[in-house]
């Protein structure tokens, strides 16, 4: 049976295609201002992709914030369960997972069936999310896929205190202006982000093995920070930032 | 979604009377001036039973909150209220109110003027600053009525404490009515508040019926008369009427929720602007919230209230309101919410605006899933400032909580 999953978040549109629990293809696009064509478009490229008519795919579920916007869905799902769901088949005796995206951060509680026991998002913040690394990447002029690598060089990670993005954002400039290194400052920011990400995790009582999904996950810099605060390594799958969409493709199996 | 007819059927009778009664009460209330009787604001979880003993018209700040609330006003009104300087992490209903005051705006055209201020702290420490700002504002008298805060126990000397200040909230009424207080009329009004909550709570129990006549949605809409009028024939017959209406749905097999499939408790004081679409949002995936425990507290402290004696026993049931207790206290009353409503899972309102109602709400969590085994979810909003409301995060967090709770429940 193939399945597709579609997840659309606010910075970027996913899709995954699966046979019998196997990826056949994944995708990841920009969202952009309409979700609807997005959800379209990023489906329609994979499909091409794999050189596969629609009609070869028998169910589909949609997720993330667009996930009532995708009009050829047979059902929308949250990526909380998605990312579950996902986290789970990737590797099965995960019982955390961290999911950092564009505007939100998660952390989920896995039991051994791959069903969500718990989850908890950030409050009404930017703080700890993708949109936060993208503020500071502006800031100090800095690529964002360079951010991981850049951090990783850091002798002293800055003190980043303050939680809001808007006043981390000059504190970040008042450290660029007193001499601090672009290093040292971008691996205080990954600090940062992890401190929240983790005190959030810490009120569902994660715990290992963890993976961590969402398009942060593919900046090194703050996946060392996080192993750090959990004390223990953090998987990161090849397929983080599809994870959602993966999840959904496993679920869609089960319509 | 529900058809016309049957949305027909779900609509309460007693719902155009409550309407009915509200309206000659303000309408009382705002002719006060002309038929010469007086106005006292209240705070929600004062002592009314005295006020109604002398005839002066209780008016609730708080009540007006949620009318503000509900008729999406809030927003604009705290934005005034912070003009003035009040902080935005102020309650939204002080903020609402003092605004209202001061602009004289508000739905309603404002509440009439205040003879007299009673705040009661049981239910936070705002209402003190917000009582004074309104005291030297209107110029008016306030008397304050003090209750510690009970970890777990009343002890004697609370109890002294307290009782001593119901004689002088007494003579403060005595002075600023000219008229001495009837004691036979208190062992009335004391009956009748009584007689109310009881029934109040017996209208909240046919919820625990499967499946449930009423959703908690419906009660924070009936709450107000046990709110406002407490103490008054009229509240009685009312609640009497109510609960007839209730359980002729049991009877009939009318459901507030017509597929009834989860059972929700809900913690915390409502987001008023937002009542519609919450309920919607639980309806489509057949939770009804049964329970919760706001409107609860109306009727919560009536364990400590003794029949033969209401006035001298008013002291410790106003002082063990379940905002004024601790958590080991406030758990225990969720535990039996949870049993006797059955529920499935427990959705908590972090209400910014009210401090007392959401510190402590994740060791609560925490206690609650350990010892009942149930998840729960919490929703970040302030109860008026629909300013801080984000729609699609809470839609994905009740969609998630309920996605959890059907691969728990099958």
């Amino acid at each position: 049976m193939r399945t597709a999953g579609i997840d659309i978040g606010s910075i970027t549109a996913k899709a995954a295609i699966m046979e019998n629990g196997a990826v056949l293809g994944t995708r990841v696009i920009f969202t952009g201002y309409n979700v609807e064509i997005a959800s379209r478009k990023v489906y329609d490229e994979l499909l091409a992709e794999l050189d596969m008519p629609g009609s070869a795919v028998e169910k589909i579920i949609s997720t993330g914030y667009g996930r009532n916007s995708v009009p050829f869905a047979h059902k929308a799902m949250t990526e909380i369960i998605c990312h579950g769901t996902g986290a789970h088949f990737l590797r099965n005796d995960i019982r955390t997972v961290i999911d950092v995206g564009g505007q939100d951060s998660k952390a989920m509680v896995v039991d051994g069936s791959g069903m969500v026991r718990d989850f908890v998002m950030n409050d009404k913040c930017a703080a700890g999310t993708g949109r936060f690394l993208e503020v500071m990447a502006r800031a100090l002029e800095v690529n964002l896929d360079d951010f991981g690598a850049q951090s990783l060089k850091a002798a002293n990670a800055s003190r980043i205190s303050s939680i809001c993005t808007v006043f981390a954002e000059s504190e970040v400039i008042s450290l660029i202006s007193k001499g601090e290194s672009r290093e040292n400052i971008i691996a205080g920011i990954h600090d940062s982000v992890a401190s929240r990400v983790y005190a959030m995790a810490q009120r569902i009582k994660a715990s290992a093995p963890i993976m961590m999904t969402g398009g942060v996950a593919k900046n090194i810099g703050v996946v060392r920070a996080l192993e750090k605060k959990f004390n223990t390594a953090i998987e990161v799958n090849e397929y983080a930032q599809v994870n959602g969409a993966i999840g959904a493709a496993v679920l869609a199996a089960r319509l | 979604m529900s058809t016309p007819e049957k949305d027909k059927t779900r609509k309460f009778r007693a719902a155009k009377r409550m309407r009915e009664i509200m309206t000659e009460y303000y309408i009382d209330a705002k002719s006060a001036v002309q038929t010469g009787r007086k106005v006292a604001w209240i705070t929600s979880g004062g002592p009314v039973e005295p006020l109604i003993v002398m005839d002066v018209i209780p008016v609730y700040p708080e009540n007006y909150g949620a009318m503000i609330g509900a008729s999406h006003m809030g927003g604009d009104l705290c934005s005034k209220a912070e003009a003035l300087g009040y902080s935005t992490d102020l309650c939204s209903y002080a903020r609402a109110d003092i605004a209202c005051a001061i602009e004289n705006g508000g739905p309603i055209g404002g509440l009439p003027r205040p003879d007299m201020l009673i705040c009661c702290n049981n239910i936070c420490g705002t209402v003190l600053k917000w009582y004074e700002i309104h005291a030297r504002y209107f110029n008016v008298p306030l008397f304050i009525f003090d209750t510690p805060f009970c970890h777990t126990e009343f002890p004697e000397i609370a109890r002294r404490y307290v009782r001593s200040q119901l004689d002088e909230y007494v003579s403060f009424l005595e002075g600023v009515c000219g008229r001495p207080f009837d004691l036979e009329k208190s062992r009335e009004v004391g009956a009748l508040s009584l007689q109310g909550q009881r029934l109040w709570q017996a209208v909240l129990d046919t919820a625990a019926h499967r499946p449930a006549p009423m959703t908690a949605f419906d009660a924070f809409f009936f709450l107000a008369l046990i709110v406002t009028l407490r103490g008054t024939k009229t509240v009685v017959d009312f609640y009497q009427e109510l609960l007839a209406e209730m359980n002729e749905r049991i009877d009939r097999g009318i459901w507030a929720i017509p597929n009834e499939r989860y059972r929700l408790l809900w913690d915390n004081l409502p987001v008023w602007y937002r009542l519609k679409w919450l309920s919607e949002t639980f309806e489509a995936h057949d939770a009804c919230l049964v329970a919760d425990t706001y409107t609860t507290a109306w009727c919560g402290s009536m364990k400590y209230i003794d029949e033969n004696n209401f006035f001298d026993s008013m002291a410790e049931a106003y002082t063990r309101i379940y905002l004024n207790i601790g958590i080991d206290e406030m758990v225990k009353t969720i535990y039996t919410m949870i049993d006797k409503y059955e529920v499935d899972g427990m959705v908590m309102h972090s209400n910014r605006s009210c401090k007392p109602y959401s510190f402590g709400q994740y060791d609560i969590q925490k206690m609650i899933q350990e010892h009942k085994g149930i998840p729960c979810m919490v929703i970040e909003s302030h109860m008026t400032d629909e300013r801080s409301f984000s729609e699609s995060q809470t839609a994905t967090r009740i969609d998630a909580f309920m996605e959890m709770i059907k691969q728990k429940k099958g």
